[in-house]
């Protein structure tokens, strides 16, 4: 790692909570903006000759409120800029001025950026490249890769997303314990998003979509360290450690999708999924369950199962019931009856899985398992149609490939009952 | 004497390390650890796990009470620790030094004397 790797990486960390302060200082996305990147600047230009700030967050705030403070001031023509070796020589003393300035306020500031990113009045899509722009500092050209548009199309939706978000007002008030509340939950929900954006895009261990699960990661965290007693956050932590782990294992060399039961095991993440346990460890303790916390567990009963067979399924699907209960939706009645289809086979699953016709009638998922289900039963012809419509639904290239290699099974197993009838003529 | 050379740094930025920088600074660790290993002076190595997963017991008005984080809210988290038999606080201290090196994105290193050890039976 290079000295300006560094840099790079702890101007990322500090970026946060540097943008959280200067955000409630001009009441501004862009002034903040502008603002921060003028002392990443300087930051870049001094720290490498004296070493970086021991508080990077402070000395950021610092000098970014100064450089903020100029231009304003410089737009009234009043005075110009000072010169470049006072601020050169940031020393600790000032950034305890700016930590003394901050320390009360900077879980609130995070929460406040974070937050204004989550703005439900935002689509999913808006929220997503909003929270990878300003907070976690992705530049346009790699969040438009991420989704797969052009960079002015994604510029676009980036300043739309800005403007409804001034339009909606950013909350400047400090959140009493129900607000809070309220904004941790439709923050945790964006960062899941961000995660699921990178997750569903993947076909491949690398790239920039795995680079959006590890930045939800790093996000969930963040919440984590501001707080540290919310069981939710644990399990939103955990869930999308569990799911990260299993990165290098998911595709093959192809990039076709290698189900979770074909998947090498030794190349899971092993100290992601020690993380994860840890976090639903501690969870559990507060004993208030929740949909993450739930998920959370799932995924660490397929973690913990050293081969598939010893996956605990009757474990998964009573959790599975947990969470409907708690979230009631046919997306997870229809990850039920696949815990149900392990346990009790295809017939239970099936009869699980056909009320949900209408609901999931465009759901790829819906029709892969119906169509899986069908050809365990040997209903070849139903499943055949059912893989047909999977394959008009798929989102990607690995999906629909997953489902034309069913098919192609469904053809060889008619083939093969067909060749000793044709053996007897 | 033996030494606990004590890891500390801002792991918000260790914990963004992509896998390369993560393998690379592992590698590099470890072989600095092994001139140590042969010489027979390094003793347990430990790596924590963020602060986010651990959980503190305090003490309050008489009674125990369970806190999820760290002891601590502080600007750098312990990381890890080493304990290393030296025969002064100088060769300790180029222990330290090495690692640091070899670790480009290093915090500190805090070198505390051991007035205690047992051993005790632990191998995973």
């Amino acid at each position: 790692m290079t000295d300006t790797a560094w840099i790079d990486l702890a101007l990322v960390s500090a970026r946060p909570q540097a943008m959280g302060a200067l955000l409630r200082y001009f009441r501004s996305l862009d002034l903040a903006e502008e603002a921060f990147q003028e002392a990443c600047i300087r930051a870049l230009k001094t720290w490498p000759k004296n070493g970086p700030p021991r508080d990077p967050a402070a000395w950021l705030i610092f000098v970014g409120r100064n450089s903020g403070i100029d231009k304003v001031r410089r737009q009234a023509r009043e005075t110009a800029l000072p010169p470049e070796e006072l601020l050169s020589d940031l020393e600790d003393r000032e950034s305890e001025l700016a930590d003394r300035l901050d320390g009360a306020h900077y879980r609130d500031d995070i929460l406040r950026l974070l937050f204004v990113c989550s703005n439900p009045a935002l689509p999913a899509t808006q929220q997503i490249a909003l929270a990878l722009r300003i907070v976690s500092g992705l530049s346009v050209k790699q969040i438009a890769r991420a989704f797969l548009v052009g960079e002015a199309a994604m510029e676009q939706r980036i300043t739309r997303a800005k403007a409804r978000v001034a339009a909606a007002g950013i909350p400047f008030e400090t959140p009493d314990a129900a607000d809070r509340a309220e904004r941790l939950a439709a923050v945790a929900t964006m960062i899941y998003l961000v995660f699921n954006e990178g997750y569903s895009a993947m076909n491949g261990p690398d790239g920039v979509s795995a680079d959006l699960c590890d930045e939800a990661i790093r996000l969930s965290r963040l919440l984590l360290r501001l707080f540290p007693s919310e069981p939710e956050i644990m399990g939103l932590t955990a869930l999308l450690l569990l799911q990260h782990s299993r990165a290098r294992a998911r595709f093959d060399a192809h990039g076709a999708i290698i189900l979770l039961e074909d998947q090498d095991r030794r190349l899971w993440n092993r100290p992601m999924i020690t993380e994860a346990l840890a976090m639903i460890d501690k969870a559990i303790r507060h004993r208030r369950p929740g949909p993450y916390q739930i998920q959370a567990a799932i995924a660490a009963l397929h973690a913990r199962a050293e081969r598939p067979e010893l996956t605990d399924w009757n474990e998964i699907e009573l959790l599975y019931q947990a969470l409907e209960r708690l979230q009631p939706s046919p997306v997870v009645t229809l990850n039920r009856a696949v815990a149900v289809s392990k346990r009790d086979g295809p017939e239970a699953a099936l009869a699980l899985v056909e009320p949900l016709a209408d609901r999931l009638s465009s759901y790829f998922y819906y029709h892969g398992l119906r169509g899986g289900l069908l050809k365990q039963l040997d209903r070849s012809r139903e499943a055949r149609v059912a893989f047909d419509r999977a394959i008009a639904l798929a989102t990607n290239a690995a999906e629909a490939a997953y489902i034309r290699k069913q098919l192609d099974h469904l053809e060889a197993d008619a083939i093969a009952s067909i060749t000793p009838a044709e053996e007897k003529q | 004497m033996l030494y606990a050379v004590l890891c500390y740094n801002n792991e918000d930025v260790t914990s963004a390390w992509s896998q390369e920088e993560e393998d690379k600074v592992m590698r590099d660790l470890t072989a600095v650890q092994r001139k140590y290993v042969e010489a027979g002076k390094l003793g347990p190595v430990a790596r924590l796990l963020p602060t986010t997963a651990a959980t503190t017991l305090r003490h309050s008005r008489g009674e125990t009470v369970v806190m999820d984080g760290p002891f601590a809210e502080t600007k750098e988290q312990l990381l890890g620790f080493y304990l290393i038999d030296c025969v002064s606080l100088d060769e300790a201290l180029d222990f330290a030094r090495e690692l640091s090196a070899a670790n480009p994105a290093a915090g500190s290193y805090e070198i505390r004397p051991l007035s205690l050890f047992k051993p005790g039976e632990l191998a995973p």
